[in-house]
C-alpha cells in the first residue's frame, strides 16, 4: 500500500517543528513534500536579529539543513511558490522559478506565515524603504549598513527595536519612530518602557515617541522622512516594523474559512477536513499568534492530529523577550485581555520592586491566588519561573510576601534590612555620586558627634547629591547611634512612596527627572503607575520645574483642570470667564446674556472673586459655550485651577474719594501678568485702593493695600477652612516694584509649596522671616525667582478654552457610540 | 463547558480612549463609563459612584481603580467594589477587546451570579 501524501506549504519554524514531532512518533506513515517559497532550507527566524547585529551568522541559525530533509526522506521544493489549492481534487498548483507544477495530496498543511505590514505612506515604494521579515531583508540591511548613513525605523515594537539595535551595531545612525507614548506598548507597562527607552538613548539611538510618519521623501531613493509635527529627518534607509498580517490569500482563494487568519479548530483543522493550518497564518478562537511558544504548541497538536490522535490546542499565554544584546527584558501574561467576566473575589493586585541604582524594575500582577502577569526589566532571571507559576496557575498565597524576590529566595528567612547594612564591609561604597564608603561615614558620625542627616551630609557629602542612598545612610546612623537617632518623621506623599514632598521635589531637580515614570523609577515607587494622590502632585512638580521640557500629563490632572471647568454635584459644569480685575462692560455682559439664553443655562451667579459664574452646563456643550464667549473676547477664568484664580479690586482713586492709587488698574495689570500660572494650590489676590480695604485684600493669598506713599504687599491670608489675616511682606513705592515682588513671592511658593498646600500653610512651614529675607532683602534671589516665573509664563499663557474650541482633547467632550452589531458565539 | 451567546456591540477603537482615561457611552438609558488602564485593559462600569452618584468617567484612573471626582471614593474597576473603608458596589458591564476594537455585551451587565469564570470559560 502506498503511503499517504502529506503536502506542506511553507517552511518556517512551525511546520519544521511539526514535522519533527510527526517523524518522531511515526517516521513511515506519510510521504512528505514541503513547498518553500524561499530558496533555502529551514532557519530560525527568531534569530534574524542576532544575524543583523553580527552576533550570529546565517549558518548558525539553520534548524533543518539539506541532510535532515534527505535523512527523513522529505522532498523539499525550494523556490517553489504555491499558487492555487483545489480542495475538491486535492491538488496544489505551484511555480518553481516560473515553471508550473502540480502536487496532489491526501492531507494538506498550510503554514504560509504572515506578511509584514507596509504602511501605504507617500513614498513607500522608494528604494531604501523596506520591511523586516526574512534573511533577504537582513542581507539588504547589512549591505546598506556597511556604508554607514542614517536609518529610520518606523515602529517601536519588538521587531522594530531589534532592527534598530542591530543597525546601530552595524554602524548606522538610527532613529526609532513610535506612534504611541511607550515603546513596546503591547508587551510592557509604562515603567518598563521608560527604562527601555533610556537604554536605547544611552546607546545613541534616537527615540521619538508619540510621533507618526506622514511621508517618505526622495525621488527614486529615500532621502528622508516627514513627521506629523512637520519635523523632518534625513536618512538613507527606512525600515517599517509596524506589525504582521497573517497570509491568508491562498487559503481564502481556495474557499477555506478565514477572518484575520485562517480559522482552525482546537485540532488545527481548517473548514476543510483534509486541510490543516498552523503558525502565524492561523486564527484560533479569535486570536492570531506571532510568538514562537504558541506556534510550537500548535506544531505538537497538529502532529498528533495527523496521527489520528488528539492533543487539543487551547490557546496560550505568551512570554516576550527582546533579543538585543545587553537588554534584559521579560514580559508575560495577558495584560490587555482580562476575561470579560471577572469574579468579585479575584481582585487584581500588583507587587512592584524597583532598584534605581541598578536600573531594575519588576512587577507582578496577581489575580486571586495566581500570577496573571509579569513585567521585568534589568534582571530577568526569574522570568521563566514566574511564567511557569503563571501557566500552571500555582497558588502563590503562601509565598506572596517574598515572591517578588524570586525563586532562589523562597523558603529563606525574610531579610532584615538592618542586618544587611551591618554586614556590609567597611570599604563598600554607600554614596556613588561622591564616592563615600561605609567606614568614612560611620567614623565621621562617631568622631564628630554627628546627630542629624544634614550634619552627615555636610561633613561627609554622603547622600548630598542625588539622595538615592539616603535610606542607607540613615541605617548607618541608626547602627552607629542606636536609638538616639530618630529619622525625621516626614509624612510621605502617598502610600506609593516613603518620601515626603520636599525630598521628591529636591530629587526631581538634582536628578533632572523629567517624566512621571522617570520619577517613579528613580525614587523607587512601590506601585507601577502611582495613585490619584501622587500623580497630580508629580505632574505639578514637573510642570513647575521643567516648564519648557515637560509635556503636561492631562490624565494625571483632576477633572476640572482636564476639562477647564468646574464639575458640579450632578455632573454638569460651571464656567467662569475671566473679567480682568473684576471689571466688565455692556458688550461683555450682553455676550454672557446671549450665551445663557442660547444654551439654556439654568443659573447665573456672581462669585466672591468678582466674576460671573454660569452653572449647570452639560459637558458636551462646553466647547460651543467657550466658542461664543471667545467671540466676545473672553478667555478662561481658571476658576477650576490650582493656579492663579482672580485679582479682586476696588474702584480706587479713579472714582473713590478715599482712593490713594489706581488699584483697579494695578489689579488688572497683575492679573494680566499672572494668569495661566499653575501653583501648588489655588491663589487669589486682591488690591485695595486705601487702608479701608474694600477689596478685602487682607484675607487673600496675596494682597496689596495702596497707601499715599506707595503699596503695602501682604500675603498668607486665608478665608476658607481657616480664617487668618495676612502678614506684611513689605512696602514698595511703585507699581513695577509691586509686580516684581509679587511674582518673586509667587514663584518662591511655586518652587517650595507642597501640592495642595495654600500659601499661608507654606509660609508657616518656611517661616515668614525667611520669605521676607529672600524677597524683600535679597535682590539677587528676588531677580532669580522673577526670571524663572517669566520663563514659565511664556509657555503657560495660552487660553485653554480657545485650544479646545479648536478641537484639542476633542475626546473629552464627546461620548462613544455603539455603531455595529455582531454576534460572537 | 456551557455555550452562551452574547450579542456584542462595537463601540469603537481602543485609541478612542486615552490611556488612564475614560469615555462615556449611553446604553438603553444607562450612562456607562468605559475605562482604559495604563496597560490597555478595558473596563465598563455604570457611570455613577455608589456614594453620591458622581460621574466615575471623570475620575483619575490609577492601576485598576478609579477615584471619583466628587468625594474621592476609590472604586475597583475590576470588581466594581469601593476600596478602603468605604462600602458600595458599582454595576459592571461586559466589555472585551477584539484586536483594537472594543466590544460591549449588549444589555448584559455582569451580575454576581455570572462572575464565575467556569460558566463562560
Amino acid at each position: 500500500m502506498s503511503k499517504e501524501k502529506l503536502l506542506v506549504i511553507g517552511n518556517g519554524m512551525a511546520p519544521g517543528r511539526m514535522l519533527e514531532h510527526l517523524l518522531e512518533s511515526d517516521p513511515s506513515r506519510y510521504a512528505i513534500t514541503v513547498l518553500n517559497a524561499e530558496p533555502r532550507v529551514n532557519y530560525n527566524r527568531l534569530m534574524l536579529s542576532p544575524v543583523l547585529s553580527g552576533d550570529k551568522r546565517y549558518e548558525d541559525i539553520i534548524t533543518h539543513d539539506d541532510d535532515w530533509y534527505a535523512a527523513h526522506a522529505i522532498t523539499l521544493k525550494k523556490s517553489t511558490r504555491a499558487e492555487h489549492i483545489d480542495t475538491a481534487a486535492h491538488i496544489v498548483t505551484a511555480h518553481t522559478n516560473g515553471e508550473p507544477c502540480t502536487y496532489p495530496y491526501d492531507k494538506l498543511v498550510i503554514a504560509t506565515g504572515s506578511n509584514p505590514i507596509r504602511i501605504p505612506l507617500p513614498g513607500h515604494t522608494l528604494d531604501g524603504v523596506m520591511v523586516y521579515r526574512d534573511l533577504d531583508d537582513v542581507d539588504y540591511m547589512l549591505r546598506l549598513a556597511s556604508e554607514g548613513g542614517k536609518a529610520v525605523v518606523i515602529g517601536g515594537g519588538l521587531l522594530g527595536l531589534e532592527a534598530a539595535a542591530g543597525l546601530k551595531e552595524q554602524g548606522m545612525d538610527v532613529c526609532v519612530v513610535h506612534l504611541s507614548k511607550h515603546l513596546m506598548d503591547k508587551q510592557l507597562d509604562s515603567a518598563a518602557s521608560h527604562l527601555l527607552q533610556l537604554e536605547f538613548e544611552r546607546r545613541g539611538i534616537e527615540v521619538r515617541i508619540s510621533t507618526s510618519t506622514t511621508e517618505i521623501l526622495g525621488d527614486t531613493r529615500v532621502t528622508g522622512v516627514l513627521f506629523s509635527n512637520e519635523d523632518s529627518l534625513d536618512c538613507d534607509l527606512v525600515v517599517m516594523a509596524v506589525g504582521i498580517r497573517p497570509s491568508t490569500a491562498l487559503a481564502d482563494e481556495a474557499g477555506l474559512e478565514c477572518a484575520h487568519g485562517i480559522i482552525v479548530d482546537d485540532d488545527m483543522r481548517t473548514s476543510d477536513a483534509k486541510v490543516f493550518a498552523l503558525g502565524e497564518c492561523v486564527e484560533h478562537r479569535g486570536t492570531c499568534y506571532g510568538l514562537v511558544a504558541p506556534l510550537y504548541d500548535m506544531a505538537r497538536t497538529l502532529a498528533n492530529t495527523l496521527l489520528d490522535d488528539s492533543k487539543p490546542f487551547s490557546g496560550a499565554v505568551m512570554a516576550t523577550q527582546l533579543k538585543v544584546n545587553g537588554v534584559k527584558l521579560y514580559s508575560a501574561g495577558q495584560f490587555g485581555d482580562l476575561p470579560d467576566t471577572p469574579a468579585v473575589d479575584d481582585e487584581v493586585e500588583e507587587i512592584v520592586l524597583r532598584d534605581a541604582a541598578a536600573g531594575i524594575y519588576k512587577r507582578l500582577l496577581l489575580k486571586g491566588k495566581n500570577i496573571s502577569g509579569v513585567v521585568m526589566y534589568g534582571d530577568t532571571e526569574d522570568g521563566a519561573w514566574f511564567f511557569d507559576l503563571l501557566k500552571r496557575r500555582v497558588d502563590i498565597s503562601e509565598m506572596r510576601d517574598t515572591l517578588i524576590f524570586g525563586q532562589a529566595y523562597q523558603g529563606g528567612e525574610p531579610l532584615d534590612p538592618m542586618e544587611a547594612v551591618a554586614a556590609l564591609p567597611d570599604e563598600s561604597e554607600i554614596c556613588g555620586c561622591n564616592g563615600i564608603c561605609k567606614k568614612t561615614i560611620t567614623t565621621a558620625i562617631v568622631s564628630q558627634g554627628l546627630r542629624t542627616l544634614d550634619q552627615v551630609r555636610s561633613h561627609t557629602k554622603a547622600s548630598s547629591s542625588c539622595g538615592t542612598c539616603t535610606s542607607l545612610v540613615e541605617k548607618l546612623m541608626v547602627l552607629s547611634l542606636g536609638d538616639s537617632y530618630q529619622p525625621a518623621a516626614v509624612p510621605p506623599v502617598c502610600p506609593c512612596t516613603q518620601l515626603g514632598h520636599d525630598e521628591v521635589r529636591r530629587r526631581i531637580r538634582v536628578q533632572s527627572l523629567k517624566s512621571i515614570p522617570a520619577i517613579m523609577q528613580a525614587l523607587e515607587w512601590n506601585s507601577s503607575g502611582g495613585c490619584a494622590k501622587c500623580r497630580p502632585a508629580l505632574n505639578y512638580y514637573l510642570v513647575c520645574e521643567w516648564p519648557s521640557d515637560y509635556a503636561d500629563d492631562y490624565q494625571s490632572r483632576f477633572i476640572n483642570e482636564r476639562v477647564h471647568a468646574n464639575i458640579q454635584k450632578d455632573g454638569t459644569y460651571s464656567v467662569v470667564p475671566r473679567m480682568w480685575g473684576g471689571m466688565t462692560s455692556s458688550s461683555e455682559l450682553r455676550a454672557i446674556a446671549d450665551v445663557v439664553d442660547k444654551f439654556d443655562i439654568p443659573a447665573v451667579k456672581v462669585t466672591g472673586g468678582q466674576r460671573i459664574d454660569l452653572l449647570g452646563i452639560e459637558k458636551v456643550d462646553l466647547p460651543a459655550v467657550w466658542a461664543d464667549l471667545g467671540e466676545a473676547g473672553f478667555v478662561s477664568g481658571h476658576a477650576y485651577a490650582k493656579g492663579l484664580r482672580t485679582v479682586k479690586t476696588c474702584v480706587g482713586k479713579q472714582w473713590c474719594r478715599f482712593g490713594t492709587q489706581d488699584s483697579t488698574a494695578l489689579g488688572i495689570r497683575l492679573e494680566h501678568y499672572l494668569w495661566g500660572s499653575w501653583t501648588p494650590a489655588k491663589v487669589k489676590l486682591a488690591v485695595s485702593g486705601c487702608p479701608r480695604n474694600c477689596a478685602e485684600a487682607t484675607c487673600k493669598d496675596i494682597g496689596v493695600i495702596c497707601v499715599d506713599s506707595g503699596f503695602e504687599i501682604h500675603f498668607a491670608g486665608a478665608a476658607g477652612l481657616d480664617i487668618k489675616g495676612t502678614v506684611v511682606l513689605g512696602h514698595v513705592s511703585s507699581e513695577d516694584e509691586v509686580l516684581d515682588h509679587v511674582t518673586a513671592l509667587l514663584q518662591m511658593y511655586r518652587e517650595q509649596g507642597h501640592y495642595l498646600e495654600r500659601i499661608y500653610k507654606w509660609a508657616k512651614r518656611i517661616g515668614v522671616d525667611e520669605i521676607r529675607k529672600q524677597i524683600m532683602d535679597n535682590s539677587k534671589m528676588r531677580r532669580g525667582y522673577h526670571d524663572r516665573f517669566n520663563a514659565s509664563q511664556a509657555i503657560a499663557q495660552i487660553d485653554p478654552w480657545a485650544e479646545r474650541v479648536d478641537g484639542h482633547d476633542n475626546h473629552e467632550f464627546n461620548t462613544l457610540k455603539a455603531h455595529r452589531l455582531q454576534v460572537v458565539a | 463547558m456551557m455555550e452562551h451567546t452574547i450579542d456584542w456591540l462595537d463601540i469603537g477603537n481602543i485609541d478612542d480612549i486615552p490611556p488612564q482615561g475614560s469615555r462615556r457611552i449611553q446604553m438603553d438609558g444607562t450612562r456607562i463609563a468605559v475605562f482604559r488602564t495604563a496597560t490597555d485593559e478595558v473596563y465598563a462600569l455604570e457611570d455613577r459612584c455608589p456614594h453620591a452618584g458622581g460621574p466615575l468617567s471623570e475620575g483619575i484612573v490609577h492601576g485598576n481603580c478609579v477615584t471619583c471626582p466628587l468625594h474621592g471614593w476609590v472604586i475597583s474597576m475590576h470588581s466594581g467594589t469601593a476600596q478602603g473603608a468605604d462600602q458600595g458596589n458599582v454595576r459592571r458591564y461586559r466589555i472585551r477587546r477584539d484586536g483594537d476594537r472594543l466590544l460591549m455585551g449588549k444589555d448584559l451587565e455582569v451580575s454576581d451570579a455570572a462572575t464565575k469564570p467556569a460558566e463562560y470559560g
